[in-house]
């Protein structure tokens, strides 16, 4: 097992004169989750289609699993499932419908592939609606029937794009739990994800991806140990008086201060969580009132903010642009 | 973790298949044949795709008779015997046009993007589509000639020189079908693959010999319209039915094929490599 699963130097994809995917070095060793954590538009999806073959790159080189993109496709073929960011399902097939068609085009007879769909679908929960139109399944569903169909026969590297984006809570919880599953069976995975949180619940190491480049690289707790452990949030009950309270926030606790898009919100950087309780008090000996406060996570924002200096770029107006043309490709 | 969560990750353990395991992916023909279920399923599903093979036929059919049959040929009767020949190519090949479009708006889906991930033959997912379409077009041939026959068409080939007819034309229009799924690869939406094959596809069913024997019109339109793919076709189908099929007209029906499939096959996996 001493091929790594993914291996990229100076990939590079281009649409029209916006460079969705700037110069990628990627090392992923095989074996674990590796997350690619990053805003929209920063050149996830277009680096995983790279990766899967469905895309050239105009630049670079990758190699999956000791294969090259540009000349073995292939045999990559052969040993990758995709989930796709959109459902990578037929809608108007039913789920059992949905799974023998991939295991006949893997291979296996009408039968077998029936039989096969049917045993995935019962260890997945979706017995009951094996009959029923994908498009009608709910959110959560769809995404087990979607890693499913990626299972009829075992990857050796499985491409997961935001697999938790739009699903609610409990259903995300089951996906997780999936994907630590499949994990524990041998399976390398690769998933993007516009959460801190999910790369940090999941994956072994994170490379975190801004405009088409990896702007840092490392396992969950370097990453944080550069951003800091934590975050304080703070809304004030008077919108007016935020600026104040971010001053004082600021001076407590010696770091910068993010004024969110809620005009009474503020979020503040922690290296050392133990030092909130200062920080409310302060704000409590200003009679500033505050309505609400909490302890989390740094957001992806945050995390931006720790290592760009910038907000994400979905802010500024190229990302969008840089969204828009990959929602065309 | 909830119990049932834990029973659930068993069970999903259970059910992998380890990478030795796994079967050979289907060749060519299979998994062509297998895009080809695909496209069977989706009629079962969304029968109201139908609309267009079984209603339109009629309109067709009728209403060519009846409008045209009397100012050309004097009567219906007489119009009859050489016009449902004609019909029943024009129909068939604009309802090729279908084609374009509806790849156009299936390629555009996640689930395009998993097939072409899969260690398949990729030009599969194309030829299964077309052959998927070829149920379509049987539905519509058998329509317009079971109305041709209820409005008086006997042909003198009887039911083989109609068969043979018919294979023939399936086989012209899934060489068709290629050029407008590189029309579908090319433009951006289903509105603009559907614009493109009307404006190819009006001038190249009018200018033929479906309607008027070209005798009628000016000696520059008879050159277009006797090597006009249309015309040839037409006149093919119509020797067959008439059941004086000529060898000759049936081989350069064959040879345009070919070369629509040799141009135009090649052309669409070209495009479909390169669509991101």
């Amino acid at each position: 097992m001493s091929v790594p699963a993914i291996e990229t130097r100076g990939l590079v994809k281009r649409f029209g004169s916006t460079a969705a995917v700037d110069g990628i070095d990627l090392d992923i060793a095989q074996g674990g989750i590796y997350g690619v954590l990053g805003p929209n538009g920063a050149g996830k999806t277009t680096a995983i289609r790279m990766l899967a073959t469905l895309l050239r790159p105009d630049a670079g080189e990758a190699r999956v699993l000791g294969h090259d993109v540009f000349t073995e496709p292939k045999t990559i073929r052969e040993k990758i499932a995709l989930t796709g960011q959109f459902a990578s399902l037929d809608e108007d097939l039913t789920g059992i419908e949905n799974l023998m068609l991939l295991g006949r085009l893997l291979g296996y007879s009408s039968r077998q592939a029936k039989s096969r769909g049917m045993t995935l679908l019962e260890a997945f929960g979706l017995t009951e609606a094996a009959n029923r139109q994908v498009k009608k399944y709910s959110g959560g569903m769809r995404r087990r029937l979607d890693i499913a169909g990626s299972l009829i026969v075992s990857p050796q590297l499985m491409f997961l794009d935001e697999p938790t984006t739009g699903i609610d809570p409990r259903s995300r919880n089951q996906v997780w739990d999936i994907i630590r599953t499949l994990v524990a069976g041998g399976t390398t995975i690769l998933l993007t994800t516009q959460h801190l949180e999910e790369a940090d619940q999941l994956a072994d190491r994170i490379a975190v991806i801004d405009t088409g480049k990896a702007i840092a690289e490392g396992t969950p707790g370097q990453l944080k140990a550069q951003v800091g452990t934590g975050a304080l949030k703070v809304r004030v009950a008077d919108p007016a008086r935020r600026e104040e309270a971010a001053e004082i926030l600021g001076r407590t606790l010696m770091t910068e201060v993010l004024r969110e898009s809620d005009p009474s919100a503020l979020t503040v950087r922690l290296e050392d969580e133990s030092r909130a309780a200062s920080a409310l008090l302060a704000l409590q000996d200003s009679a500033l009132a505050v309505e609400t406060f909490a302890l989390g996570q740094p957001s992806l924002d945050e995390v931006f903010l720790a290592l760009t200096g910038h907000k994400t770029a979905h802010e500024a107006t190229d990302g969008e642009t840089a969204d828009a043309q990959e929602e065309a490709a | 973790m909830t119990t049932t969560a834990q029973d659930q990750n068993q069970r999903i353990r259970s059910v992998l298949v380890p990478a030795d395991q796994r079967p050979a992916p289907a060749g060519a023909i299979s998994a062509s044949l297998t895009y080809g279920w695909r496209a069977l399923l989706k009629i079962k599903h969304i029968p109201e795709q139908l609309f267009d093979v079984t209603v339109f036929p009629i309109m067709m059919t009728v209403m060519f008779t009846y409008i045209f049959g009397g100012a050309i040929a004097g009567s219906v009767d007489g119009y009859v015997q050489f016009l449902i020949p004609g019909i029943f190519v024009q129909t068939m090949i604009m309802i090729t046009m279908y084609t374009g479009p509806t790849l156009n708006r299936d390629i555009s889906k996640g689930v395009f993007d998993r097939f072409r991930s899969l260690p398949t033959w990729r030009p599969a997912q194309l030829v299964g589509a077309l052959l998927g379409d070829q149920i379509r077009y049987i539905l519509a041939g058998t329509i317009i000639l079971g109305v041709g026959f209820v409005m008086g068409f006997r042909p003198e080939g009887g039911l083989t020189g109609v068969i043979t007819a018919f294979l023939l034309l399936l086989v012209f229009s899934f060489s068709l079908s290629w050029v407008w799924t590189v029309i579908s690869l090319l433009v951006r939406t289903e509105q603009a693959a559907m614009g493109i094959s009307m404006f190819i596809m009006m001038p190249l069913t009018f200018a033929s010999n479906i309607f008027v024997d070209p005798e009628t019109m000016p000696s520059w339109l008879q050159g277009a319209v006797e090597v006009n793919p249309v015309s040839v076709v037409v006149t093919a189908i119509r020797e067959l039915m008439a059941g004086v099929g000529q060898f000759s007209s049936v081989t350069l029906v064959l040879v345009y094929c070919a070369v629509l499939i040799g141009v135009f096959g090649p052309l669409s996996m070209y495009f479909y490599n390169r669509k991101s």
